[in-house]
């Protein structure tokens, strides 16, 4: 059944949105625009869920030997790889797609660079640790201010103008929709804003701060993880805190970090948003780096790391315990045909939905409480500039009456402000439900798509269509996991973290936050636990 | 019943499209007049009062007329569609005339108001007979607002802000839907006119479309005109390339450049501009020297250049082709630039500077000996960031161990802070500077910043090879240059960084003051 294009628009952009655009606008001719889903192999993962094989097929297949197998190599499972190359010691990664990366993959060949999914991350606070070892080896990293402090390089530090907003037909600087704001407006911003500068402030008893990148290092102060059992909502509420033009800049920040509406978002996490990336003895947000192929500049950096030791398309299909080490079965999905893999050790580095179903030990209860978000991301390929009116073309671009977050633009950053140019167009389903926030997602087909997005952008940018050669979609269906209320400071998440026998476990998952820092820091961390356990144990 | 009975629905169509009409020829107006006047409140609440106002001396007026009503309505809605219709051209033809412009904004938004005031009168009184009068004033009436608001909303959502439509444009569409509606009337109401006022009306009918069809096809280059208004002297050259607005004018003692409105040079001083920019960072240069000339399009800087007789090579790289096309081929300007770009000795690259810049490291470019970096002032982004530490560090890796750069760097005067924000960025980077400044009267008290990697001296002297040839500087006023008076002094700034461009905020501040 074909929808109607107002039914089409409703169902992917809201109805409010789709009646204003069918009511007075021009039907975008978008035919002659190119393009297709791009997208991880959903189907290998279906095929493993629904026909899982078994021991019989692997019986005589080939087998590799190495001190530890990695299983996915996202940021956490290359973080883990590169911890283990940096200390000299054996692994081999199993990445299920033809390219490295998870949801922190990027387009690298020809043309021009950009991400399909994360795009960038905050320059650390603290000049230490291995994070800021990694940065440094990509060079990423200044101390030249006058007092030696730790920055980015002017060059990856994202240039200004970085965000501008589309409100009531006009591109405004910044993301507060200051424009006919009240007194009391401007009042309910300061006051929220110098919370979140004392909450950056805040130490506990034994000088963690509140909150802090990793998660991990936060402090652990029932008084401050009982705000992760309200939702955002709700502690809104009891600040007082009631501005609508506060409510929509939150829950934007919601929206782009954890795909997550205010309400259904957990306090604890709207506030670490903020706190966590501030730093209170400078008094402003650290900066963020970017590079025009997102996250992917680290990707590729931690793979060429792990010099050699990677087999992309691997389908992993069980881990278990044997003996006193670990197997990993796998079928390479290209020839179809099995291998297994011994080692002494491994690191589970895939999501948790998918960990689950592989490894065969007693895993720990509580799997069924991580939660994911669906995303939609479309790379919009441009011939050269739409017009708009009002502030100049930024890093990022919001909309403030649309459910996507806007566009990032993949020239910026290059200084490159006429001609070509690649859009990644972010749109988180935020059903209160994510079932059926993953079901709304697959539904609409790439056409849909494709117009949905553009009448979308169209709005804020005449003379769009002319101007995009392809628009390539990409969904991802467990997209990110979801801070919901209870579930960073519940019992679930701390104990899957926890080694079950020669099995470690790394990923962005077990933070309860999508964030490269916390891949990166889980990878580091279940690699130092392996190192431990490699030097104590028998050889 | 009547024929009009009949036709009922058609004239309140009419009376609709009026009203809509109507309220968005007084939209148009306030919204031109605040483009031209500021002031946006002031500008609409006057337009709007004094519209309406109008309207009511229209409403009083159509008790005068007695006769011939309905061929009298079809007339003034035909007036209407013409005024109305091409008032948004005039006013944008008034552009920069700013007497003339409020006389002719206040003067056809009358006209305009006293028309549509005295087109709802007539049609009541034209109808009066054919319809139940009490149902007549309910209809009229509640079409008359409900077109105001119709003429509201398409106005600023669809029209302005989605389809963006120019506003004069959109004045000429009004203006033909108008008239369509006055033609469409002289059938409606055929009844109450005579066959040959009937013609009559018809033939002035088509004569108005096509007026406003004309205006519609020329209304890009009317506007030009109307930019005139802008520019002191005549414009020769007008270009929208996708960089920017490009417009030269002249008169018969000088020419002068326009980039997005702001002078970049008048050919009476530009020389000074020109010679201070060149010639002290070509002091020491060695023979067969490679200068590296970043902006300058207008072939100007090459022409001093040109002026060194054992030059090696000149790359000239410029954003846009539009600006360097202009330099080769304008009789005026390469007169100007006595033909510079044509020199075998000079490379012409259209990229952005600073993308060429990065992408061609590491060490793709060979070194150069002198380095003139020639852009417009930072008043916006995107300008900005060639003048940040990030921009500053890609000229060093260009820079030979004993190269000289020079960088315009906007009035030490004027934009106290912008200038040294240059001056002290530059320095941040590595390099050792020197500044100076001279007057270019078109311009005012104008500033350089010299630099390079060691430790150096203002020059003392110029090549005295080409010394002769120069109108402006000299020996003898060279050290001048090199002192700054107390009000020019330098003051504390902050480092402009690509992340955080202090400098377009400084500037935009500064200049916000003169202008
Ligand atoms: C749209 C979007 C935008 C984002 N933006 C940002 C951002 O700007 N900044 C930021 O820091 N973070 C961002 N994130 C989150 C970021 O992508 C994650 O934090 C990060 O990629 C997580 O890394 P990971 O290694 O934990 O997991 P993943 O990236 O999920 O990697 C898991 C890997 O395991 C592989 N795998 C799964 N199953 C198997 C199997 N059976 N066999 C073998 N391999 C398998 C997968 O293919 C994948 O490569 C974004 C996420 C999304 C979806």
């Amino acid at each position: 059944m074909r929808l109607s294009r107002r039914e089409m628009l409703s169902a992917i952009l809201g109805t409010p949105l789709a009646s204003a655009l069918a009511a007075c606008e021009r039907e975008p001719e978008t035919a002659a625009i190119a393009g297709g889903f791009v997208e991880p192999s959903m189907e290998v993962g279906h095929r493993l869920r629904d026909a899982a094989p078994r021991d019989g097929d692997f019986e005589g297949a080939p087998v590799t030997r190495t001190e530890v197998a990695i299983v996915g190599g996202g940021p956490a499972g290359l973080s883990a790889a590169w911890r283990l190359a940096r200390a000299g010691r054996d692994f081999r990664l199993l990445e299920l797609e033809p390219q490295c990366g998870g949801t922190s993959r990027s387009e690298r060949d020809g043309g021009l660079r950009h991400p399909w999914g994360a795009h960038y991350i905050t320059t650390p606070l603290s000049d230490g640790g291995p994070l800021v070892e990694l940065l440094d080896e990509l060079g990423a990293l200044s101390r030249e201010d006058a007092r030696g402090r730790l920055g980015g390089q002017e060059e990856l530090l994202v240039r200004e103008p970085k965000v501008r907003l589309f409100y009531r037909g006009y591109w405004y600087p910044g993301l507060y929709p200051r424009v006919g704001a009240s007194d009391d407006d401007l009042t309910q911003l300061a006051r929220f804003e110098r919370r979140m500068a004392g909450f950056a402030a805040l130490r506990d008893g034994r000088g963690r701060r509140a909150f802090a990148i990793p998660v991990d290092a936060s402090s652990d102060d029932p008084e401050l993880t009982a705000l992760d059992r309200i939702s955002a909502t709700e502690w809104l509420k009891r600040e007082g805190l009631t501005s609508t033009r506060l409510h929509w800049l939150l829950d934007h920040a919601c929206r782009d970090d954890y795909g997550l509406t205010l309400e259904h978002t957990s306090a604890w996490a709207l506030i670490f948003y903020h706190a966590s990336r501030m730093d209170p003895a400078r008094d402003n947000d650290a900066d963020v780096l970017t590079w025009p192929e997102g996250n992917g500049a680290l990707v590729a950096h931690l793979e060429g790391a792990a010099g050699g030791r990677i087999d992309t398309g691997q389908l992993v299909t069980t881990v278990v315990p044997e003996g006193d080490g670990v197997r990993v079965d796998a079928i390479d999905w290209r020839s179809g045909k099995a291998r297994r893999v011994r080692a002494r050790r491994a690191i589970m580095a895939a999501p948790r939905f998918i960990a689950r179903r592989l490894v065969r030990a007693g895993l720990p209860a509580g799997s069924a409480d991580f939660q994911y978000g669906a995303w939609l991301v479309a790379n919009l390929h441009l011939r050269g500039r739409p017009r708009s009116r009002g502030h100049e073309d930024a890093w990022d671009n919001v909309l403030h009456d649309s459910p996507s977050l806007g566009y990032v633009s993949a020239t910026h950053q290059r200084g490159r402000s006429f001609g070509p140019s690649v859009w990644t167009y972010f749109m988180p389903m935020v059903d209160g439900d994510a079932r059926a926030g993953r079901k709304r997602l697959l539904e609409p087909s790439w056409q849909d798509y494709r117009d949905a997005v553009i009448a979308d952008l169209a709005r804020a940018h005449a003379e769009l269509e002319p101007q995009v050669s392809r628009v390539d979609v990409c969904r991802w269906g467990h997209g990110m996991i979801q801070p919901r209320p209870g579930f960073i400071w519940g019992p679930s998440r701390w104990a899957a973290a926890q080694p079950v026998g020669p099995i470690h476990f790394a990923h962005s998952d077990l933070s309860g936050i999508a964030l490269f820092e916390e891949a990166f820091h889980h990878g580091v961390r279940a690699a130092d636990e392996v190192r431990a356990a490699l030097k104590e144990g028998p050889t | 019943m009547s024929g009009v009975q009949n036709r009922a629905p058609l004239l309140f169509l009419t009376v609709l499209i009026i009203a809509t009409a109507g309220l968005v020829y007084e939209l148009l107006a306030g919204a031109i007049a605040t483009t031209v006047l500021g002031n946006s409140l002031r500008q609409y609440s006057i337009t709007i009062g004094v519209y309406l106002f109008a309207m009511g001396v229209g409403a009083y007026l159509s008790k005068f007329i007695e006769q011939r009503i309905a061929q009298r309505f079809v007339d003034i809605e035909l007036a209407a569609a013409l005024i109305g219709g091409t008032q948004g051209l005039l006013l944008y033809l008034a552009y920069g005339r700013a007497d003339a412009f409020g006389v002719l904004l206040y003067g056809t938004l009358t006209i305009i108001g006293i028309l549509v005031g005295l087109e709802i009168p007539l049609l009541m009184r034209i109808l009066r007979d054919d319809l139940d009068f009490k149902d007549l004033v309910a209809k009229v009436l509640t079409f008359d607002y409900l077109g105001a608001l119709i003429g509201s909303l398409v106005f600023s959502i669809v029209l302005v802000e989605m389809l963006m439509i120019p506003l004069e444009r959109i004045g000429i569409l009004f203006g033909l839907l108008n008239c369509a509606v006055g033609l469409m009337s002289t059938w409606v109401l055929r009844e109450h006119i005579y066959p040959r006022g009937r013609l009559q009306l018809r033939l002035k009918g088509l004569l108005v479309g096509g007026i406003l069809v004309l205006a519609l096809v020329y209304s890009t280059r009317l506007r030009i005109v109307g930019e005139q208004g802008l520019y002191p002297e005549r414009i020769v050259h007008v270009e929208q390339s996708p960089y920017q607005r490009i417009v030269l004018t002249s008169d018969s003692s000088r020419l002068s450049l326009y980039i997005d409105g702001n002078l970049q040079f008048t050919s009476m001083d530009e020389y000074r501009y020109h010679e201070s920019l060149v010639h002290p960072a070509m002091a020491d240069a060695p023979a067969g020297a490679r200068v590296l000339v970043l902006g300058g399009g207008d072939g100007l800087a090459a022409r001093e250049l040109l002026r060194y007789p054992d030059l090696g090579s000149v790359t000239l790289v410029d954003l846009d082709p539009a600006i360097t096309d202009l330099a080769r081929t304008l009789p005026g300007l390469r007169t100007l630039n006595g033909d510079a770009l044509a020199d075998a000795r000079i490379e012409v690259i259209n990229d952005d500077a600073m993308v060429w810049l990065d992408e061609a490291r590491p060490g793709a470019i060979a070194p150069f000996d002198v380095v003139i970096v020639d852009f417009p002032d930072p008043n916006n982004f995107s300008l900005g960031k060639l003048y940040t530490r990030r921009f500053y560090r890609l000229v060093r890796e260009v820079m030979k161990e004993d190269a000289s750069l020079v960088v315009q760097s906007t009035s030490p005067l004027i934009a106290r802070k912008s200038f040294w924000c240059v001056e002290r960025t530059i320095a941040s980077v590595g390099l050792h500077t020197v500044p100076y400044h001279v007057s270019v009267p078109s311009f005012g008290e104008w500033g350089y910043v010299m630099a390079r990697r060691t430790h150096f001296e203002p020059p003392a002297r110029l090549r005295a090879d080409v010394t002769d040839g120069l109108r402006f500087l000299d020996d003898a006023m060279l050290p001048g240059l090199f002192t700054f008076p107390r009000d020019m002094a330098p003051v504390e700034v902050e480092l402009n960084r690509l992340n955080h461009q202090v400098l377009v905020h400084y500037y935009s501040a500064e200049w916000a003051q003169v202008n």
